[in-house]
């Protein structure tokens, strides 16, 4: 009997400290992560500039190339989905040059960022679209002063299925014609000689900046077609234009990009002709009007912190080769060069 | 089935002269246990298409890198990490605020609290806290723990949103456990001179431990799959450090793969799967430390 009780205390301490025991099963994590438990405190205290010099002559000799000495502290940042990726890659990269400095990116969405934007918690907001004046208003009155940079390009890409041998390009009428509500119902109906089949719409969720942007642009504010189908989740985009014969679909050019084989892209009218997306055509401007652009909004008090400013400047000079990395396209070297001149002129230098 | 459909319009011709109708109600019987069978055996087979669609995906980049590297633009590089301690910290410090906290109110409700309107109002709150969407959970512990008690977005904000969460289930469970226990059990403690407090610890508790713990791990094996409640209070999903304590920021496993599935690249879908195994095998191993202590310590009376 009394072997049982113990049994069951025992059973019972297993549990309440099952979680760290898995901890403990990781060797290298567990004491990585004490050891520089003693940087911890300074770290938090070196929002003021004064205590950099403090965490270079304790943070060790790792950083020989600094001029501004060993960087530590944290950059607070968080927003959409669709930047996510270039702030991931440039938080890579960034950690890999200074260690101390803590870069984590949330993935709120561009509302939501935003939100915790206006309440201060954030540093750097990503957004998909342009702040709305709600927004912009909120942020006044909390007082928090702030400039919007521009990251990358998207390039906002129609597809239809590969079965689809009719479709060689839609001017910006006949898409607006296929999506709105009420539009086109058949694909005869947009051009005469196309079949006499009904359209299978595929749309991002009305949550996502790339639904808002396509509804700035081609929509214009009228609703969409109620019998397109819509998924906050790209992949099942691609996956049901894929099957669909009569399908089409828009989304980021990194999912085009991705599905190249499998996908038709829809080159797209613009008064000059059909363009289709590509690298080029979406960084000179000329895949237009579904070319959008990429944000991220900057507090300016921020700024004062030593951290934040290298890690923006980081930012702004990687961002071009990073977005190309993940899917993105770059902004010429000029749009980088007003980033550079905006930051310098917040940042007080 | 030719010859089961010839057997069904005999017995219909028959039904009159047979008034016990025996193979009717035998055939009837025969009919219901294939649809059930049926419907256990549709769950399990979606089980394993699940489980084997996982494993083609995700085994060829389940390798220790994935535990011991955190998140990267290159799926090749890319590990979880950062989620992997996230989660265990979380869980780690979930598990016994959730446990005091749950099993306090069910040794309240069950043991000192007089029947009245105000317990029953308590009881049928509880009951309808366990239907509230998590994302609401999430709401809470933003604006109470995140803004009010300005936690932050950290380990502990996330631990004590996820034990409001799962607190219902806990209390539920803690309840049933305590009232299996034999009435007669606690008469013969009060016989004896011991107090309420007396007979709940040295009575009623030590009998009803086994299904407590097992409703609290199964509980927590809810809590380990959460997202939504996390993404409100704004757990972070790329993050290249670890924890180092409570007010650390953090991310866990359910957001990272999460954020994999929905990249456009192939090879983030894989390791996603990958991230999956290693999601399953923790909550695998939690059911069976359920299952374990279930059938070393269960008592039947």
């Amino acid at each position: 009997m009394s072997m049982k009780k113990v049994w069951l205390l025992l059973a019972l301490a297993a549990v309440m400290v099952f979680a760290a025991a898995c901890g403990e099963g990781e060797p290298e994590d567990s004491e990585g992560s004490e050891d520089t438990g003693g940087t911890e405190e300074t770290e938090e205290e070196t929002s003021g500039d004064g205590s950099a010099e403090e965490s270079s002559s304790e943070g060790g000799s790792e950083e020989a190339s600094g001029e501004e000495g060993e960087l530590s502290g944290e950059v607070a940042i968080d927003g959409s989905s669709t930047v996510f990726p270039i702030m991931e890659a440039v938080s890579e990269e960034y950690t890999q040059e200074h260690p101390d400095v803590q870069a984590p990116v949330g993935v709120s969405g561009s509302g939501g960022g935003f939100e915790k934007f206006i309440a201060g918690e954030t540093d750097l907001s990503n957004a998909s679209r342009e702040m709305n004046e709600e927004e912009a208003a909120a942020l006044e009155e909390n007082g928090i002063e702030f400039f919007e940079m521009p990251l990358a390009y998207d390039g906002l890409s129609v597809v239809v299925s590969q079965q689809n041998d009719f479709v060689d390009h839609l001017t910006v009428e006949e898409l607006k014609q296929i999506w709105v509500d009420g539009g086109a119902e058949t694909w005869s109906d947009v051009r005469d000689e196309w079949p006499d089949e009904p359209i299978d719409r595929y749309a991002p969720g009305t949550d996502s900046g790339t639904f808002d942007y396509f509804n700035e642009v081609i929509l214009e504010d009228e609703d969409i077609n109620r019998n397109a189908q819509m998924s906050e989740d790209d992949n099942v985009l691609v996956t049901g234009v894929q099957g669909s014969p009569n399908g089409i679909a828009f989304f980021g050019y990194a999912y085009y990009a991705e599905n190249q084989d499998s996908l038709k892209i829809v080159p797209i009218d613009n008064g000059d002709g059909p363009v289709e997306p590509s690298e080029e055509t979406i960084n000179d401007g000329s895949y237009a009007p579904l070319s959008r652009p990429l944000f991220t909004y900057v507090k300016k008090e921020s700024l004062q912190e030593p951290q934040v400013l290298d890690y923006v400047k980081f930012l702004n000079e990687n961002a071009g080769d990073m977005a190309l990395e993940v899917g993105y396209v770059n902004l010429t070297e000029e749009e980088y060069d007003e980033n550079m001149e905006k930051i310098e002129e917040a940042a007080g230098e | 089935m030719k010859a089961a459909r010839q057997e069904t319009t005999i017995t219909t011709e028959e039904r009159l002269q047979e008034p016990a109708n025996l193979s009717v109600r035998e055939w009837k019987n025969k009919i219901f246990k294939g649809i059930f069978t049926a419907a256990a055996g549709f769950s399990l087979l979606m089980l394993i298409v699940l489980i084997l669609r996982i494993f083609t995906q995700g085994i060829g980049y389940l390798d220790w890198n994935l535990i011991t590297s955190f998140a990267s633009r290159n799926p090749s590089d890319a590990g979880i990490l950062a989620a992997f301690v996230g989660t265990i910290w979380l869980m780690a410090v979930t598990a016994p605020i959730s446990f005091i906290l749950g099993v306090g109110t069910a040794i309240y409700l069950e043991e000192y609290a007089n029947k009245n309107r105000f317990t029953s109002l308590i009881q049928t709150n509880i009951s309808n806290l366990a239907g509230v969407p998590s994302v609401v959970f999430g709401l809470l512990g933003l604006t109470l723990f995140v803004r009010e008690l300005a936690m932050g977005r950290s380990i502990i904000a996330g631990a004590l949103t996820m034990s409001l969460l799962i607190l219902p289930i806990i209390v539920v469970a803690s309840q049933e456990a305590i009232r299996s226990v034999p009435t007669n059990l606690k008469e013969a403690s009060y016989a004896m001179g011991a107090t309420n407090w007396q007979t709940i610890y040295r009575v009623v508790l030590p009998a009803a431990l086994p299904g407590i713990l097992t409703g609290n791990i199964l509980a927590l094996s809810r809590a380990i799959g959460e997202t939504a409640p996390l993404i409100m209070i704004g757990a972070l999903t790329y993050i290249a450090f670890l924890p180092e304590n409570l007010l650390s920021q953090f991310t866990v496993m359910p957001i990272q793969i999460f954020n994999w599935t929905s990249r456009p690249q192939e090879e983030f879908h894989l390791v996603a799967a990958a991230g999956i195994i290693v999601l399953l095998a923790m909550l695998l191993l939690m059911n069976s430390i359920a299952v374990w202590i279930r059938n070393k310590f269960q008592r039947r009376f």
